[in-house]
């Protein structure tokens, strides 16, 4: 039964080869990018979940200065607690044989004599540390790998004052460090901050905290309140010089975590949803035209008693298999993608395993949402085919009610020659074809802008921030408070040029029942190194009064300029002050507070104090000045922001920008598979009348001329069509990509611009060259048989 | 010029006041103006008329490919009219075979595959071959349209038609394209079918020698029926003088 019908599908898809590859090409695409991307986020969120679940990462984290190993007992008492460990953490220096500058690190406790109940260790390679035992750490392994240390090397640190050589006895990653940031930095850099573990009474023995802790972590009961246990927690660890308890949303790693998938999962949803969208578009116009010059055909098998719904399953089939194809094309290569992103993410998240995960429901929607738009458009087609009456459909095109163009009525005509009369005849007579067909080559520019904005935004971030923001060559941090009279042993180091005070205090910024923490930085009223940016991102004074807020603190906290926020200071006497907000100022990354350094300082009831510096170097003397820092036990951290720079490039701009890549390719394969086709269908709308000029004595030349002249009037008005959506895309993806760390601007390079535009006209270009060719090949002799 | 008021199994077709407009633009075409006329069972009849008199446009309407602007047709008792879509399909696919004057071959299935496409859902066809050997055409059976001359194609086109056996034949000038010889084998074929299963036939020619060999000769002019002739001794194919 209907073997002929069958023949002719497998035929005429032959024929159409070149199209339908274009067409699986673009499903592909689509369905690539949305499996690629929910493929890397998925994967990584559920690395996390099966991490922290299986290594008891804790509920609730808190410091204190000092508390007797008693106040254990009172913290498990809290109503909602099962379970607290508390440990000795401190902060050390490290001072690495082959790197000038020092490194800092962190030195937590290990219960002696069983595995601690909260935030365990996955040992990687070696052994645990033995009950007391003395000289041996585990070391982080992002720490170890950056340094190439192994088991059994030694790695000399100063732990309060004193130096000390301890020896690797285990490789270890922790879910308190996924993402590890030292002291101070805006980017993990592995070389530069190390996490280590010892026995907890070698370690409290060499910090002089023998039977005291300070640090907490604890696991909460399942529907416990987490607001309650923070606030009883500070109740208990008031008298211990607690800090303000936090819950894992504001633990530093995994809220680092936390906002890399968030940007991820916006990235993962906003660019994907867009490619399916435009891919589905694409795919249901070329299909619902690829179907409607098969228009005579289909009023001949209706004429011959087809029925509509036999003619409906044979174009159906024909759809089903360049969905089929395509799906099984673009799932292959979005699980092949995503399962190498997510191996590269792990570059800055420390998984101990990677847990892939692609879901079904992600490929079921995307192949669905294709398939869908590939049968819409047919049945559109065919529908539009299969309700003429078949005397009418088997008509091929009744002869077109030319009218005289709009352009021509504006009396234009006399500048057109004839071939270009017929051009633009083309081109108006089919006003909802001209305008999906210019829709259809837009969006799949637009995509590309999208695609290729990324770059353009983060490399714009950049300069803001390091460029226009901070522009000091290195910032200090002080283990304590220091007098100001620092600044001046700072100004005599080798190769200062310039040095200003930084002051920052810990504190909780607080506005009805909103709360954030942060930190306040007091800097100069007019500072040229470390500076901070008004709306249009251009330097501005610090107010001389009150606070300046970031614009994303401010929106976090709801507050606007003459507001007055509650600042709870979370060092020493923590005094709780009332300060209004003087300024929003713009900051793309992190969510910063600062106030003028004088004012500061009088609000904590100091004297003229700095915890700081920003200084600019001569960098021919980075050596010396390095080795001398190194030197001073007094200076906690030092941060190199050209270093800075190039981590944020390397593994933050790099994973992103390898999606990008992987968007552009996709976005120009899509460009090129629409253009081909619609150029292509018209050839096909259009063969026989072509041929028929051809015959009255048309050169080639004037044919193709008729052929592509439509294809570029609908290129030409594409082209502003694709600019104007790809921007309108780009702003909802800024918008949508508005995390607390990281806000990415809606910045778009011209050399985007001119990118896509290129990638247009060359697929364009090709696709003329390709048709070209078989313009060549139009059978004069057969197009005159009355054959198509 | 009814020959019976009511309707019976003899009458294949029948016409009532017939009209078909064509509106282009602001011009109306009046195709159709009032055609009233039957078609008697297992008649051989040919339609003559002028380019343009409405013939193709009147074939269309009662094979089910158009509809009327005013008017009835009933095929046998039943009025088209009233066929819903499915039923029209059936009609189409059971009862008529069409030769389209474009000849519509599908362009990606061979001489013979376009005959099987219409063989594929008849209920008692000839098999394929047999009806391009009615056509002479055996020997090009696995040609493709492209391959094939005008008047190949329009054979195959014929014996697309003939291969149903339908109950009806509307064939819309299907010896245009033909020589004298072949024309003739075309006719005789068509002759058969005609005698041999009492196929209501219908042919549309501009060559009015052709209507020695009908039942009954109609004529068009301007949308109308002007004349119509009851040829009691029709000759054979073979006789016509070209
Ligand atoms: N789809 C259409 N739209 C507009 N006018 C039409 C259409 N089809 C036919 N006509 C007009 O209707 C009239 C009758 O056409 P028809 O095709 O029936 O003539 P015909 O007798 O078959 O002519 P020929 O012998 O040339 O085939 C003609 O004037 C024709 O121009
Ligand atoms: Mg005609």
């Amino acid at each position: 039964m209907m073997e002929a019908l069958n023949k002719k599908l497998v035929r005429d898809l032959w024929n159409i080869k070149g199209q339908m590859l274009a067409i699986i090409m673009v499903m592909a695409c689509g369905i690539a990018t949305f499996i690629m991307s929910f493929g890397v986020s998925d994967s990584l969120t559920l690395s996390r979940d099966v991490y922290y679940d299986r290594y008891q990462f804790a509920d609730v984290f808190a410091q204190l200065k000092r508390a007797p190993y008693g106040v254990r007992q009172q913290i498990l008492e809290i109503p909602g607690v099962s379970a607290v460990e508390v440990r000795v953490v401190f902060g050390v220096t490290i001072q690495v044989d082959n790197m000038v500058e020092p490194a800092s690190g962190k030195l937590i406790s290990l219960p002696d004599g069983r595995t601690p109940l909260l935030n365990n260790l996955y040992l990687r390679s070696g052994r645990m540390i033995l009950p007391d035992e003395q000289g041996a750490i585990l070391c982080s392994e992002a720490f170890a790998t950056a340094h190439g240390f192994t088991l059994g090397d030694r790695i000399s640190m100063v732990i309060n004052g004193h130096k000390r050589s301890l020896s690797i006895v285990g490789i270890v990653l922790s879910p308190e460090y996924v993402y590890s940031l030292g002291p101070g930095a805006m980017f993990p850099d592995d070389k530069r901050f190390g996490v280590f573990w010892m026995s907890q009474r070698s370690l409290e023995a060499a910090v002089d905290m023998n039977g005291a802790f300070n640090d907490v972590a604890i696991r909460q009961d399942r529907g416990s309140n987490t607001a309650v246990i923070k606030q009883e927690l500070d109740i208990v660890l008031k008298p211990y010089g607690g800090l303000v308890a936090y819950a894992r949303d504001e633990q530093m790693s995994n809220w680092f975590v936390q906002n890399e998938l968030d940007q991820l999962r916006v990235m993962g949803l906003f660019a994907p949803v867009i490619f399916l969208a435009v891919a589905a578009f694409l795919i249901n116009v070329v299909m619902t035209r690829q179907v409607a010059t098969q228009r005579v055909q289909i009023g001949m098998l209706k004429a011959v008693g087809y029925s509509n719904g036999e003619i409906s399953r044979h174009y159906l089939k024909m759809v089903l298999m360049v969905v089929v194809v395509g799906s099984i094309v673009g799932i292959a290569a979005g699980v092949w993608l995503g399962a190498g992103m997510t191996n590269m993410y792990t570059d800055f998240f420390h998984f101990p395993i990677l847990q892939f995960s692609f879901s079904a429901e992600v490929m079921i929607f995307s192949v669905l949402f294709c398939t869908l738009a590939a049968v819409i458009g047919t049945l559109i087609a065919i529908g539009q085919a299969a309700t003429l009456p078949p005397a009418e459909a088997m008509r091929p095109e009744s002869p077109l009610q030319f009218r005289r163009t709009l352009l021509e009525r504006m009396g234009l005509e006399k500048y057109f020659s004839p071939l270009f009369r017929i051009v633009i005849r083309h081109v108006e007579r089919r006003p909802v074809r001209t305008l999906l067909s210019t829709l259809g080559v837009g969006l799949s520019m637009s995509i590309l802008i999208f695609a290729l904005f990324m770059e353009d935004s983060i490399t714009y971030l950049m300069e803001v921030q390091f460029d226009m923001a901070q522009r000091q060559d290195l910032s200090l941090g002080f283990t304590h408070p220091r007098a100001i009279s620092a600044l001046e042993e700072i100004r005599l180091m080798p190769g200062v040029i310039k040095v200003e005070p930084l002051r920052r205090v810990a504190v909780l910024l607080k506005s009805e029942h909103y709360a954030k923490r942060s930190s306040i930085l007091g800097i100069r009223p007019n500072p040229d190194l470390h500076r901070i940016l008004d709306r249009d991102l251009r330097a501005a004074r610090v107010p001389a009064q009150g606070l300046a807020l970031s614009s994303k603190l401010a929106e976090v906290l709801h507050v606007r300029r003459g507001d007055l926020v509650t600042v709870e200071v979370l060092e020493d006497r923590r005094p709780i002050l009332k300060i209004r907000v003087a300024e929003i100022v713009e900051e793309f990354i992190g969510l910063n507070a600062f106030m003028d350094i004088d004012q500061l300082n009088r609000h904590l009831n100091e004297g003229p104090v700095i915890t700081g510096a920003s200084i600019m170097v001569d960098p021919l003397w980075n050596g010396p000045l390095y080795q001398k820092i190194k030197e001073i036990p007094a200076i906690a951290s030092m941060n190199i922001l050209r270093k800075a720079r190039e981590i944020f490039r390397e593994v933050m701009g790099e994973n992103l920008l390898k999606m990008v890549a992987i968007n552009v390719v996709f976005a120009s394969l899509i460009s090129f598979g629409v253009i081909y086709n619609t150029a292509r269908i018209a050839l096909s709308e259009r063969g026989r009348e072509l041929a028929s000029l051809r015959v009255l004595g048309l050169t080639r030349g004037e044919v193709a001329y008729i052929l592509f002249g439509e294809m570029t009037i609908i290129i030409l008005m594409a082209i502003p069509v694709g600019l104007f959506i790809g921007y309108m895309m780009v702003l909802g993806m800024a918008q949508s990509m508005d995390t607390e760390l990281f806000r990415l601007p809606a910045m778009v390079d011209k050399d985007t611009y001119g990118l896509s535009v290129i990638v247009v006209v060359l697929s364009a270009v090709l696709s003329f060259y390709l048709v070209w060719r078989q313009v060549e090949n139009i059978d004069l002799v057969s197009a005159q048989k009355g054959v198509e | 010029m009814i020959e019976n008021n009511g309707l019976n199994d003899n009458i294949t077709f029948r016409t009532e006041a017939l009209t078909k407009d064509y509106i282009t633009g602001e011009t109306v075409v009046q195709a159709l103006r009032g055609v009233t006329l039957d078609i008697p069972k297992g008649d051989m009849v040919v339609l003559l008329g002028p380019s343009g008199s409405g013939k193709s446009t009147f074939l269309n309407i009662i094979g089910g490919l158009d509809s009327p602007t005013s008017g009835e047709v009933y095929f046998k008792k039943d009025r088209l009219s009233d066929y819903s879509e499915q039923q029209l399909t059936l009609f189409r696919r059971h009862n008529v075979g069409f030769v389209f004057q474009a000849y519509n071959l599908v362009p990606s299935l061979t001489a013979l595959e376009n005959v099987a496409l219409v063989t594929d859902i008849s209920l008692d066809p000839l098999p394929p071959m047999e009806a391009m050997k009615a056509v002479n055409m055996e020997n090009r059976a696995h040609h493709f349209p492209s391959q094939l001359s005008g008047g190949e194609q329009q054979r195959v086109a014929i014996a697309r038609a003939l291969a149903k056996r339908p109950e009806v034949l509307l064939c819309d000038e299907p010896t245009g394209a033909l020589d004298s010889e072949t024309g003739i084998v075309v006719l005789k074929a068509l002759r058969d079918v005609n005698k041999d299963y009492g196929t209501t036939t219908i042919i549309i020619t501009h060559n009015a020698a052709i209507a020695d060999m009908a039942d009954r000769v109609i004529y068009f002019a301007d949308g109308q029926v002007v004349n119509i002739k009851v040829n009691d001794n029709p000759c054979a194919p073979e006789e016509i003088v070209w």
